[in-house]
């Protein structure tokens, strides 16, 4: 009985239903946040001491980078929890956080690379915490590809959740890559533990711009997911339904 | 929980487990070889091979910036805190490089006991203040003593 | 809290970092728009998708009905 809720969770069908409300709020929410903190960040936070106004940069290099490796563990969770309870939503969400990923990935690369250029000297470096990063979004966009390599979906399922698994390994690796190696990046500027080495009129801003992220990421994710199940499920009657054709409820429900 | 998920929990995390203790050999291994960095120290005890592509890194020695008058050379010593390593570089530097600040230069160990840089990078810190703080904060060095490297 | 730069021109050119920081903030808008703009573009798709085959299926039935009626003795 106490694992009823988790199978309920499982329905596509309750999901899509569950999530409509929540959509225009999580809208909401990551536009005013992102607005504003970029607002803020751009003009109104002090100039860095030593970089300038180059470390703007940092409002969107930093979301981007917490999301794109948060954004890894969503996807290989729901890997692993399709593997296990063979949730056929478990792997929609799987699918829908690749390319989510990838893009942040993306983003948290560009970013570093143009801020690279006025605090560092060069665009790029093959240094450990860049290069880990790069495998982050080779891992993101070889799961994309697996998703579209096989006619069967549930091959390419099993396929992508697997990759996803066996490419977590890279994420403590990311991580510490900063101590480990001698990297031209510095380290993690926000911690958790002790006193971040930020100065709090420009920690708030990145503070509201890291929530703003987790918002939109929330709010994308869900989105991909929700066009996801009615591709996934377009035969059946409650989809048809949805889509508002006369003659579609009339049509058997597959 | 059902036999068979369990069963098929325990495969994904062996799974998991086996992938991360590979890479983790993997990686321990290269360690050495993927270090081709070099401390200012390393060069006095002459560990750096001559003529070979290497990287260096330190902080910049106050007042030992030296621009030719005639040319783009720039001579400078990097210092870890043991030691200094002399480096000569003849194109333009990067805005951030500055006594006192870390640097890091990728070239060769010249058989005079120098390094000339293909390239320097300049290295900065994980903090970020506004200019007045910074000012108040008594002109502190961000490295002076090499720790930071 | 204060507005940092003393002019528009100011707030752009950003003491010479501006062609790097505005050129890191617009990537990273079109890029999340684009992906934000996405599954519009996959439902109306696919809505598309839906009307054709309901089309096919009605003309499918018409001719069937058409057909039964064409079998029935007059």
């Amino acid at each position: 009985m106490a694992w009823q809720w988790f199978h309920r969770l499982g329905s596509p069908r309750w999901f899509y239903q569950k999530t409509s409300a929540w959509m225009p709020w999580l809208a909401l929410a990551s536009l005013l946040l992102i607005g504003a903190g970029s607002i803020w960040g751009l003009g109104f936070a002090p100039e860095d001491a030593k970089q300038g106004n180059s470390y703007r940069i940092i409002y969107i290099h930093v979301p981007a980078a917490f999301l794109a490796l948060a954004g890894y563990y969503i996807m290989a969770i729901s890997g692993a929890i399709g593997l296990i309870w063979k949730m056929k939503l478990s792997f929609v969400v799987m699918r829908a956080a690749a390319p989510i990923g990838a893009v942040l990935t993306f983003i948290a690369l560009f970013t570093g690379a143009v801020w690279g250029k006025p605090t560092w000297g060069t665009y790029w470096v093959w240094d450990a915490r860049i290069t880990s990063m790069l495998i982050l979004l080779f891992l993101y966009i070889g799961v994309i590809a697996l998703s579209r390599a096989f006619s069967r979906e549930q091959v390419a399922d099993k396929a992508c959740a697997l990759l996803a698994l066996v490419g977590t390994v890279n994420i403590p690796i990311i991580y510490k890559s900063v101590d480990w190696w001698f990297t031209l990046h510095q380290p993690a500027t926000i911690k958790f533990t002790e006193k971040s080495s930020i100065d709090p009129s420009m920690f708030y801003p990145l503070l509201t711009m890291v929530i703003g992220f987790y918002c939109l990421y929330a709010w994308t994710l869900i989105a991909h997911t929700r066009e996801k199940i009615l591709q996934r499920e377009w035969r059946t009657s409650w989809v048809q339904q949805l889509m508002g054709g006369e003659s579609a409820t009339e049509s058997k429900a597959g | 929980m059902h036999p068979v998920r369990r069963q098929r929990l325990i495969l994904v995390l062996l799974l998991v487990a086996l992938s991360s203790a590979a890479v983790a050999l993997v990686t321990y291994a290269m360690r050495n070889n993927m270090n081709y960095f070099y401390a200012p120290a390393a060069f006095a005890a002459g560990e750096v091979p001559m003529e070979k592509n290497i990287r260096a890194g330190g902080c910049v020695v106050p007042g030992s910036v030296v621009r030719a008058d005639d040319s783009l050379d720039v001579r400078f010593a990097l210092t870890d805190g043991r030691a200094e390593l002399e480096v000569v570089f003849d194109k333009i530097l990067p805005d951030l490089f500055a006594e006192g600040e870390a640097a890091v230069v990728t070239g060769r160990l010249m058989p005079d006991g120098y390094v000339r840089a293909d390239q320097v990078l300049a290295k900065h810190d994980e903090n970020y203040t506004p200019p007045e703080v910074a000012e108040s904060m008594a002109a502190e060095a961000s490295c002076a003593d090499g720790a930071k490297i | 809290m204060q507005f940092q730069f003393d002019s528009l021109a100011a707030f752009l050119h950003m003491d010479g970092h501006g062609t790097f920081v505005w050129a890191a903030y617009g990537v990273t808008f079109l890029t999340l728009t684009a992906l934000a703009l996405q599954p519009r573009l996959q439902r109306r798709r696919l809505k598309r998708e839906l009307e054709r085959q309901q089309r096919i299926e009605a003309r499918r039935r018409s001719v069937e009905t058409r057909r039964t009626r064409e079998a029935e003795p007059a």
